[in-house]
């Protein structure tokens, strides 16, 4: 079977400067794939050029579909969900109209899914009229992660989901998207500086070096890997 | 999942912060003003006759201002020919009049238009330069012009009359006279802005355009067509504008430069109310129009030569006090 994402030899610039210097990798359906990295290494650059918020070139097919031409709206509409790094929740709106929009694609009842959001974060029931940007950055980002399952997509691309987070809370958030991933088959694409927490939930990973694959394979494999484990691991 | 649901409510709970943009001292000031015209209407026939000419006039500030307000928190720029679109649009009902159509067919039917209209301006002048917001003022301005002179080389500039849509009776109420055209001018605008409010806030187009508007790039990763918003946002702007420059031509008659002076005091009143603000917009206009009114009644000097000179007066004092406006409000933000 085609994997769900794939990314043949693809690259991406801001404005002058080659951020992807052709980057190749595959995400199989229901898969959790991390993408590690040092800081510049292309990482977030990755998943905006699946989400067609840079400008890209190269081949990235997405269920069978050629993403070249597609903007991020349509990419959305395709069902992928984008949570950007710095979380991407609308701070002036409120919590339950940040839900709604991420259910704005769906022409079905949205109904199931408030249901389904709230088993998984509870606490946003009461919060449901206050102002997003009030919440404390932890709670922003599990806004942001639940606004994304609002989409029901076929393939989420997370962005740094611990960046300020508490440890505890950095430990919360990756297993909600791992039972996600174990319950309802969920794609995840993720992007992560913890490298130690990325590659207990991810089965497979890639490590990115100045805009390139450098290494890849199964995580379990990846955690023994000399370099890897001396520079990301830190052991 | 029972365990994970128990640890999430647990969790420390902040206090609600404010919502609202009103400070206390603007919301008593404001309450105090409205005390203030209440007893002066009981007590006084003349004041309650001015008060009302003065909502109905403020209305249309209230309306022109509102579309500038919608149009400013899309995309952080005036429309500085929102009033010539208006203009040229009542003109469209006065030629839709003028081939047969009843008033009150040619006002929906260029309420429609308004909207194409708009979504069309947008589309074709504005949004291949909206990257710099000077080169959108700059478009702004020239579409005042290109208006201007498109209706005056087409209609002349000489006043022209369309039928009265409200009549011209007048109600009385113990010793005090209302205009009915003053009343229709108050329910046609307020109601056009209920249900601009209740689309923005209840609709999910609504919450897509606010989305677009606040958050361009998040909006675009839900999924919301971010550029179909803003020219939508134009259209609605567009159609307020209609009902602001339709509710104006029974008192000033339609002549190529009948919104001039209305789009500067509805600039006076939207920056009165706060820019970002669209409450703020309508009170602001219905607070400038009742405000000249009196003056006008009870002020000596303040004849109608200097209704704008004293309007701007206002606004400036008002930005002394209070430089975000009376609505205007800080973000709130947690980082």
């Amino acid at each position: 079977m085609a994997p769900l994402l794939e990314l043949h030899d693809v690259t991406a610039r801001y404005g002058q400067v080659l951020a992807l210097h052709g980057v190749s990798l595959e995400v199989d359906e229901g898969q959790i794939v991390a993408v590690l990295g040092a800081n510049g290494a292309g990482k977030t650059t990755t998943l905006r050029a699946v989400s067609g918020t840079v400008r890209r070139d190269g081949e990235i097919r997405f269920a069978g579909k050629t993403l070249a031409r597609h903007g991020p709206e349509a990419v959305a509409r395709l069902g992928v969900a984008h949570v950007p790094e710095g979380r991407g929740t609308f701070a002036e709106l409120t919590v339950w109209d940040n839900l709604r929009l991420g259910g704005f694609t769906r022409r079905d009842s949205l109904k199931d899914d408030f249901v389904r959001v709230l088993e998984y974060f509870p606490w946003l029931e009461e919060r449901r009229s206050q102002q997003a940007g009030t919440l404390s950055g932890g709670e922003q980002q599990m806004l942001a992660l639940a606004r994304a399952f609002m989409q029901r997509p076929r393939l989420l691309l997370l962005d740094e989901p611990s960046l300020g987070l508490a440890p505890l809370l950095v430990t919360e958030v990756f297993r909600i998207v791992k039972e996600l991933n174990d319950t309802t088959g969920l794609t995840v694409l993720v992007v992560e500086q913890n490298a130690h927490i990325a590659l207990q939930v991810a089965q497979t990973a890639y490590v990115l070096e100045v805009g390139r694959v450098a290494l890849s394979g199964p995580s379990a494999e990846l955690q023994e890997h000399e370099s890897v484990r001396r520079s990301y691991l830190g052991y | 999942m029972v365990e994970l649901a128990r640890r999430f409510t647990i969790r420390e709970r902040r206090p609600r912060q404010a919502r609202t943009g009103v400070s206390v001292p603007v919301l008593a000031g404001l309450a105090a003003a409205c005390v203030f015209l209440v007893i002066g209407c009981l007590s006084s026939g003349i004041f309650a006759q001015q008060t009302v000419a003065g909502l109905a006039q403020g209305v249309i500030f209230s309306s022109l201002a509102l579309s500038l307000v919608l149009i400013y928190r899309a995309t952080e720029v005036i429309n500085f020919a929102q009033g010539e679109m208006a203009m040229a649009t009542t003109y469209t009902a006065y030629q839709l009049t003028r081939w047969g159509l009843g008033y009150w067919p040619a006002f929906f039917l260029t309420l429609v238009i308004a909207f194409v209209f708009g979504v069309v301006v947008q589309v074709a002048v504005i949004r291949p330069v909206q990257h710099s917001v000077i080169a959108v003022v700059i478009v702004t301005v020239g579409l005042f012009l290109l208006i201007d002179g498109l209706v005056t080389w087409r209609f002349g500039a000489d006043l022209k009359f369309m039928p009265a849509p409200f009549g011209n009776a007048v109600y009385h109420v113990g010793d005090v006279t209302f205009a009915r055209q003053d009343l229709g001018t108050l329910i046609v605008s307020i109601v056009s802005v209920l249900l601009l409010w209740l689309l923005f806030k209840y609709t999910k187009l609504g919450l897509a355009m606010r989305a677009a508007a606040l958050r361009p790039a998040a909006a675009a990763l839900a999924g919301v067509r971010v550029n179909w918003m803003l020219a939508i946002g134009w259209g609605l702007a567009a159609v307020l504008g209609a009902v602001a420059g339709l509710m104006t031509e029974p008192t000033q008659f339609l002549q190529p430069t009948m919104m001039q002076a209305v789009l500067l005091y509805a600039f006076a009143a939207a920056v009165l109310g706060g820019l970002e603000s669209p409450a703020g917009a309508v009170i602001g206009g219905l607070a400038l129009g009742v405000f000249l009114n009196l003056t006008g009644q009870y002020v000596g000097f303040a004849t109608s030569e200097l209704r704008l000179p004293i309007a701007f007066a206002v606004l400036l004092g008002v930005l002394l006090l209070k430089p975000t406006g009376l609505f205007g409000r800080k973000k709130v933000r947690r980082v």
